[in-house]
């Protein structure tokens, strides 16, 4: 059983959902059985491979050890520069140990689960809002259950502790309940329906296309690959926020009509929508802080575009190691330094940037740069 | 402190709008984004010394030139 994939899981999720609804509308708390549910799922999923139970197992127990250890330091001797990027560092090991290892001599694998990259940023969040003051404690059950939630444990949305502890606090009305469910049941007929039509769709447009040497198909590949992309994991988002729901989780968007964007810097406020302000609140925002504070480099705009760059080319590496994914992270980062180093500088973009003629041009070349971009990203030119 | 908080947003903007209207949303005027909101956070820090990390509020919690004052009294006191 694969989660969101086939009618076996549906059925079951159609099952499992009833007695949420009826608690639900009970306004009774749905959080432990919820979580039930979600080790149901979990357990299903990874039933065939005893190994990558085994792996989660001891990521979860590790995330949750130095988390406690953290917290304890932190109280005992405060905000210390050391022992945070200590803490930082082991929190990320896991993942770099998952990633870089088979790299190495000897190929190693470990730490092979689904869900690996999604769940790290979780553990590395929780170290860097203790370290900021913002967590003082964290509950093992609270813990387990953002860690393992089954709608988002695969590909997010990229849910934070603070926000999804208030969810767990949270009573909702009967009202609210159902306004919610009706919301849910759309959105994952919604997701559905991006997936199984407009996905497929563009998925044999795909298939006719990419054992070409033609440019022309080539470009035609791109928009199909691009569009298939988007469908594809909004389409999962979509459900994935609708299941969160009928579960009293009411996960972050993921998806805002991303092809609509009139400049990069938009597109990824509109595009996976959880990753990249997940990057700029804890990547992004503290790197132009740290360089704010040194004066190095000296110029306001130099300082953005080397925190552009630096940013984009992680999430890059996060995606993969392979060369697509890197050359995918720094292309982006480089478009966004010298979108930035445009808009502040060029008096042609100053004079025209509320006129209609100029927004259309603006979206033309958005969506252009943004289609390459995927087209990097499927590895048909790297 | 209200004073220092819009003469670091006027400069930051580059508009005297932010004195003249509170609740002006600065996010949909284009007026504060993430850079502009990373070097507010420095500022803040540096004239006022009060700490607000990046992540510590939503982007949307901090829209508006008055609710930027809010949450350095809130977090003054």
């Amino acid at each position: 059983m694969e989660l969101f994939t086939g009618y076996i899981f549906f059925s079951a999720l159609v099952l499992l959902s009833i007695p949420a609804i009826i608690l639900g509308i009970k306004e009774k708390n749905i959080k432990y059985y919820s979580f039930f549910v979600t080790l149901v799922f979990v357990i299903w999923a990874l039933i065939k491979s005893p190994q990558a139970i085994a792996y989660l197992i001891a990521f979860c127990i590790f995330e949750y050890l130095i988390i406690q250890a953290y917290l304890k330091i932190y109280k005992a001797k405060g905000r210390v520069a050391s022992t945070y990027y200590t803490f930082l560092f082991l929190s990320l090991l896991p993942l770099m140990l998952n990633k870089f290892l088979p790299m190495l001599p000897g190929h190693y694998k470990i730490f092979a689960f689904l869900g690996i990259s999604y769940m790290t940023f979780k553990g590395t969040q929780i170290v860097i809002e203790i370290y900021d003051g913002l967590i003082d404690n964290v509950k093992l059950f609270d813990f387990m259950y953002l860690f393992l939630f089954f709608p988002t444990i695969t590909s997010g949305p990229i849910d934070r502790s603070r926000r999804f502890e208030e969810d767990l606090k949270r009573k909702i009305s009967k009202e609210e309940y159902l306004e919610h469910l009706g919301d849910a049941i759309f959105r994952i007929l919604l997701g559905a329906l991006y997936k199984t039509v407009f996905a497929a769709i563009f998925y044999q447009a795909m298939l006719r296309l990419e054992r070409t040497s033609n440019m022309l198909e080539m470009i035609g590949y791109m928009y199909a690959y691009g569009f298939y992309l988007f469908f594809d994991f909004a389409g999962y988002s979509h459900m994935a926020i609708g299941t969160g729901q009928i579960f009293g989780i009411k996960l972050p968007e993921n998806f805002n009509k991303p092809f609509v964007s009139k400049d990069l810097k938009e597109f990824w406020d509109r595009w996976h929508i959880s990753l990249s302000h997940w990057f700029r609140d804890f990547i992004f925002t503290r790197i132009v802080m740290k360089m704010a504070e040194k004066k190095r480099p000296k110029k306001k705009l130099h300082r953005a575009s080397l925190a552009f760059l630096i940013n984009m080319s992680v999430m890059g590496i996060w995606h993969g190691t392979e060369l697509q994914y890197i050359v995918y992270g720094v292309y982006h980062g480089l478009l966004l330094a010298i979108t930035e180093i445009y808009e502040k500088k060029s008096k042609f973009h100053k004079k025209n940037k509320k006129k209609k003629w100029y927004h259309a041009i603006q979206w033309f070349v958005t969506f252009n740069l943004v289609m390459f971009g995927f087209l990097i990203f499927s590895g048909k030119v790297v | 402190m209200e004073e220092k908080i819009l003469d670091i947003l006027e400069e930051l903007c580059g508009d005297e709008v932010v004195r003249e209207d509170l609740d002006i949303d600065l996010l949909e005027e284009g007026l504060l984004d993430s850079l502009d909101y990373s070097e507010l956070l420095v500022d803040i820090k540096s004239e006022l010394n009060v700490v607000i990390s990046p992540s510590e509020v939503t982007r949307e919690e901090m829209n508006t030139p008055r609710k930027i004052i809010d949450k350095v009294k809130s977090k003054l006191q």
